[in-house]
């Protein structure tokens, strides 16, 4: 952006302002947030608008940082397990897995079969809850006030409860050990996981018949916020987004951590890139998850969760470094641990993908009206927790 | 997927002037990487991108570390091929001179988009300085802030503001000190 531009460059100052351009009439910037409710966190837009059109817009955040990094640095190993829970509240199975996995890279650690069972077992459950909680607050950021979110709840309360007797909390979970699982799922527990599972089809069905078809959402999202393949290449954007705009990149698939090779699953893709693509793909890989669900709770073998050689208070790396990352249900979720051989880690680093993912949150604005930037913002899917970290 | 030392290699062979050179990584992942001299950082970037037999078009992880024992930063790049997925990371490194006065590196957001914010946050948190970034400023921390709070040796402002509750130990802390005992001659002496 060069000094030319326009609009031209904002001087500081309050927040509504008088430009000096003549011919395009006055812009009007505006700070949407920390406190709004459309964006799912304290997070802030300082859009600048022509008329009721974004010219500019920046994000600004930060309001929840607590360098998490840091504080990763000046605890153990295991210390940091319970912690990553608070990244991205919504999906703690699968941060407790990320920075499970880079561990065990960093050590060279064995995983048993039965839990990289469970693993997958809890992280396509929380890709269920994840989707369906973006779908609720999709509908709810184009007005639908209330009613799909309700439902999506309905279901989300279902697996929390799984969650909640597995692990002892509904969602800071701290589930995942490097070397296996903290505890073993019980019997009943896999015939309750496996009654939700049959279940959620009718569920999405259900839900589908509310919304997919639906006209204001069709209005609201088709056609807004369209991403480019090139561009999310480029900016690194993962998970659903960047299958939306068509490219095939799932790490259930292209890295093949944990057991997934041996599941029968597709990657859906996209073609238009746009917020309707974006809301589509979630709802497709939900039964992709399903499926997957049933196959392993079908095949999960009986033995040990936890490796017998894998320690936890005195897990005590080698000096080494690791980078270790997994489908998390917003993208790709990475871990960059460096051991200098003592009890912390030397660097402690989050790959968070919401924040990758923010890059180009102007780029999809540019042009759309304000209301349109909140449906584009609830599509990216942010989790301030993970955002600001 | 190339080893580092063949991609090294290959890098010098196309640039001969460039400071390439391996870092071994002797932990169970074995995630060697290379590192970079900075004057030659972004052609060389520009290169792995482009390379068809590489296509590394995606650079996952950027962070800084902090080196305080050797006295330089870091910058860590993590690269994935979205093109060919395959393999990987191919992992780059930048170091700075030292870590007071000499922290420029040069930004690689022209090359991947993704660095953008990435980069901004190793500037916020690490003081790495990223030439020619579009919009290089704090991006966790306030504006007004002035450390950074990822470096090794970071010490925490003592100027929180605090009140004291009625706890002993608090209000004795709350308590003005007590008047210095009085100097020179007591009072009523004759001078």
């Amino acid at each position: 952006m060069s000094a030319s531009a326009f609009p031209p460059p904002v001087p500081p100052g309050p927040q509504v302002r008088a430009v000096t351009d003549e011919f395009h009439g006055d812009l009007l910037e505006i700070s949407m947030g920390p406190h709004h409710p459309s964006t799912h966190g304290v997070f802030r837009m300082q859009a600048t608008l022509d008329g009721e059109t974004v010219v500019k817009l920046k994000p600004v955040f930060g309001y929840l940082h607590r360098n998490h990094e840091k504080l990763g640095e000046n605890t153990s190993y295991l210390g940091s397990m319970p912690y990553t829970d608070r990244l991205d509240y919504f999906c703690a199975m699968t941060n407790n897995w990320a920075y499970a996995l880079s561990a065990e890279k960093l050590a060279g650690q064995a995983v048993p079969e039965r839990a990289e069972y469970l693993r997958v077992i809890l992280a396509e459950l929380t890709r269920l809850l994840n989707h369906t909680c973006l779908a609720g607050f999709l509908l709810q950021d184009t007005g639908a006030s209330g009613t799909p979110l309700m439902y999506a709840f309905r279901e989300r309360e279902k697996i929390l409860d799984l969650f909640e007797s597995l692990s002892g909390s509904r969602m800071m979970c701290n589930f995942q050990r490097f070397g296996g699982c903290r505890t073993d799922a019980p019997a009943d527990w896999l015939a309750r996981a496996g009654q939700l599972v049959d279940g959620y089809g009718a569920f999405l069905d259900e839900f589908e018949a509310l919304i997919t078809g639906n006209e204001i959402l069709l209005a609201r999202t088709q056609g807004v916020g369209r991403l480019s393949a090139a561009l999310a290449v480029s900016a690194g954007v993962t998970g659903p987004m960047l299958r939306a705009t068509g490219v095939a990149y799932d790490l259930r698939k292209v890295d093949g951590y944990g057991i997934y090779p041996r599941f029968d699953f597709r990657v859906p893709l996209g073609d238009h890139g746009d917020t309707y693509d974006r809301y589509m793909i979630r709802v497709l890989e939900m039964r992709e998850s399903i499926k997957i669900l049933h196959a392993a709770l079908r095949e999960i073998p009986a033995g040990p969760v936890m490796d017998p050689k894998a320690k936890l208070r005195g897990f005590r790396p080698k000096p080494g470094e690791a980078y270790g990352r997994i489908e998390g249900p917003k993208g790709e979720i990475g871990f960059y641990l460096i051991s200098d051989g003592g009890a912390n880690p030397y660097r402690y680093r989050v790959r968070p993908p919401s924040l990758v993912n923010l890059t180009i949150l102007e780029d999809l604005c540019l042009g759309h009206t304000l209301a349109d930037t909140v449906v584009i913002l609830g599509s990216i899917d942010i989790v301030l927790g993970e955002v600001d970290r | 997927m190339e080893t580092a030392e063949q991609l090294r290699d290959r890098l010098q062979a196309q640039f001969p002037a460039a400071e390439i050179a391996v870092v071994p990584n002797p932990g169970p992942a074995a995630q060697h990487s290379l590192l970079l001299g900075a004057a030659h950082a972004r052609a060389v970037a520009l290169f792995l991108r482009d390379d068809p037999a590489l296509a590394l078009d995606y650079c996952s992880n950027v962070t800084g570390v902090d080196w305080l024992q050797a006295g330089y930063l870091e910058a860590v790049y993590h690269l994935f091929s979205m093109a060919r997925p395959q393999g990987g990371p191919v992992v780059i490194r930048l170091r700075t001179g030292n870590r007071t006065d000499q922290v420029t590196l040069p930004s690689l957001t022209p090359v991947w988009r993704s660095c953008e914010f990435q980069e901004r946050e190793a500037f916020d948190l690490f003081g790495i300085r990223f030439a020619d970034h579009p919009d290089l400023r704090r991006i966790l921390m306030w504006d007004e802030f002035v450390d950074h709070p990822m470096r090794k040796d970071y010490v925490e402002p003592d100027d929180y503001e605090w009140e004291p509750t009625a706890h002993h130990e608090v209000l004795a802390k709350a308590r003005p000190p007590a008047p210095a005992p009085p100097s020179g001659p007591p009072e009523g002496t004759p001078p």
